[in-house]
């Protein structure tokens, strides 16, 4: 081995340092400003640490009236759990969609397969505004849906599922299957098939040989899918602003309404922490996860 | 010996047909005569032309495009070197918390990049604009060029590595001659996932656009506040096709490249065998 060398230290430094200055500093001053009274002048917080006698006053008046903002207004604790329960509900349902493709694509012949997988990553570059624009078309009052289900006599009334939790459904499965399916595919593709064979010469049932043997042996893949699923969906903004309607309240989107609209930027921080908190469980496990994957 | 079954192939159209019915749909009716979307009048290719006429929306497009050459080039240079170093520096100081920072920015919610950047961008005075919206693009698609070029490397050992190394090449040339041929497809693919990224992203631009810099999703996403139009379907068809061809050209380059590779390996093995 060689000593240090200015090599070595650039390939880590230069995006040790970036990393740190773009990704981990911001967060330690949402932190700082989320604890910081709200004021009229621009920017719109009061700074509270820019020298050492700043950091002291900073935490004399540690202001922790955000947060009991955020507990205390029933608003922001229902945005949190209706979060909560439709990435989860979502994370669900896209699972239930994707461990079929998965596992055809995994079980389709040899040669298909890059073409399988090529059409799954497609849709995956394409803009995730684009694809959610797209669903509105279908989806709304007078959209292709209602037309196509009026034109074959099916409905007399159109139904209504643009501007509702459905949509948020049918919009986050949308854009999240290919995160779901790519997961799942790798690890139903590295599935010894002899394993089944052993199982039917057995007399084990096809239903029966999936339970014991298929579905457990992917169980990595299917929470790998639901983390990569659920922790965007949980801070979703442009499918509930867009499918969602007035009345799904989702956090992302409250964060960015006390943002952009009312322009109270410590209680946004407040959001963004509070947030984070409660992905911080998700992201260490999908992290620990991932990295088991990177070193076997 | 398992059996494709026709419940697989059911599953499978049905799966792809979920997956690309809304975009073609969304194609076609950008061909629509009509203003009303749902209602088909016709083939017509007015709204491309009216497009063109359309000054904001060409600035947007100038804006994204400069943005997402930019970020997706800064990330591309610091995305090879966090993947290398993650794939062939096993130990040094503070790589979990390395690593960590590499993988959290894939799935931390766009609002929250969003609003920590530009909280941070106001603490030291920097000035919103195009500026402040690299380096936010740059540094989440950066983890993804890491990810991918780290999962290129550890499907090659590092013993051609250490082999030069050992004939006495420098780090430099070992870094140069021998690592970066080894993960340039994955250096490319990094670069142009970067590119649809940083070319897509609403929210985090939202957070960081200074007046005059508004960026193409910016403009998509308030028209489509007010509906849907023919001239958005327009305008989404032709950031599709874009991305599209660009995907396509490089994979069919990428399998190309490969073949060539086969090609060769083959040939050097013939005489060894003869």
């Amino acid at each position: 081995m060689r000593g240090v060398n200015w090599g070595r230290a650039a390939i880590i430094g230069l995006p040790y340092l970036w990393l740190l200055m773009f990704f981990v500093a911001p967060f330690l001053i949402v932190l700082k400003i989320s604890f910081s009274e709200p004021a009229i002048a621009q920017p719109p917080y009061t700074p509270t640490w820019d020298s050492w006698a700043g950091v002291q006053a900073y935490f004399s008046n540690f202001n922790v009236g955000n947060y009991l903002f955020l507990i205390e207004d029933p608003l922001y604790v229902g945005a949190y759990l209706s979060s909560l329960r439709i990435a989860a509900t979502a994370t669900l349902i896209t699972l239930l969609v994707g461990y079929p493709i998965a596992y055809a694509m995994a079980r389709a012949p040899q040669g298909w397969r890059p073409a399988l997988l090529m059409l799954v990553i497609l849709p995956f570059w394409t803009s995730f505004l684009i694809r959610v624009y797209a669903w509105i078309g279908i989806l709304k009052r007078d959209g292709l849906l209602n037309l196509a289900l009026e034109s074959m006599g099916l409905i007399s009334q159109p139904l209504v599922i643009h501007n509702t939790e459905i949509a948020v459904y049918i919009g986050i499965v949308y854009s999240y299957l290919p995160f779901m399916i790519l997961p799942l595919y790798s690890a139903l593709e590295k599935q010894d098939l002899s394993l089944l064979e052993a199982a039917a010469d057995l007399g084990c049932k096809p239903w029966e040989a999936f339970a014991r043997i298929t579905l457990p042996l992917s169980l990595a893949g299917v929470a790998a899918g639901c983390f990569l699923v659920f922790i965007p969906a949980m801070g979703e903004f442009v499918i509930p602003e867009l499918l969602g309607g007035a009345r799904t309240q989702m956090i992302g989107r409250t964060l960015w309404n006390e943002f952009f609209l009312n322009r109270d930027w410590p209680l946004a921080s407040a959001v963004a922490v509070v947030l984070l908190i409660v992905l911080v469980l998700p992201i260490m496990i999908f992290q620990r996860m991932a990295n088991r994957a990177g070193a076997g | 010996m398992s059996r494709f079954h026709w419940t697989h192939l059911a599953a499978l159209l049905l799966g792809f047909a979920f997956l690309y019915a809304p975009i073609l749909i969304l194609i076609v009716y950008s061909f629509n005569e009509s203003q009303l979307v749902t209602v088909w009048a016709g083939f017509s290719t007015k709204w491309y032309f009216e497009l063109w006429n359309n000054q904001g929306l060409m600035d947007a497009a100038r804006v994204s495009l400069i943005v997402s050459v930019c970020s997706s080039t800064l990330a591309a240079v610091l995305g090879t070197l966090a993947g290398v170093a993650l794939a062939r520096i096993p130990r040094f100081l503070g790589r979990t918390l390395f690593s960590g920072m590499v993988l959290a920015p894939l799935v931390m919610p766009e609002v929250i990049t969003g609003l920590s950047l530009l909280l941070t961008f106001i603490a030291v005075a920097v000035d919103r604009g195009i500026l402040t919206i690299i380096i936010a693009h740059a540094t989440f698609s950066m983890c993804y060029v890491a990810v991918v070029v780290q999962a290129r490397l550890a499907g090659f050992d590092a013993s051609v590595e250490e082999a030069a190394q050992d004939l006495g090449a420098r780090p430099a040339t070992v870094f140069f001659r021998i690592t970066l041929p080894l993960i340039a497809p994955a250096v490319a693919a990094g670069w142009l996932l970067s590119f649809t990224l940083s070319l897509d992203d609403l929210v985090i631009a939202s957070f960081l656009a200074g007046p005059g810099s508004t960026t193409l999703p910016m403009k998509i996403f308030s028209a489509v506040r007010l509906g849907v139009t023919p001239e958005i379907n327009a305008i989404c068809t032709i950031l599709i096709g874009i991305v599209s061809v660009g995907v396509i050209v490089w994979s069919l380059t990428l399998k190309q490249a490969l073949a060539r590779k086969a090609a060769d390996e083959q040939a050097a093995q013939r005489p060894a065998s003869a």
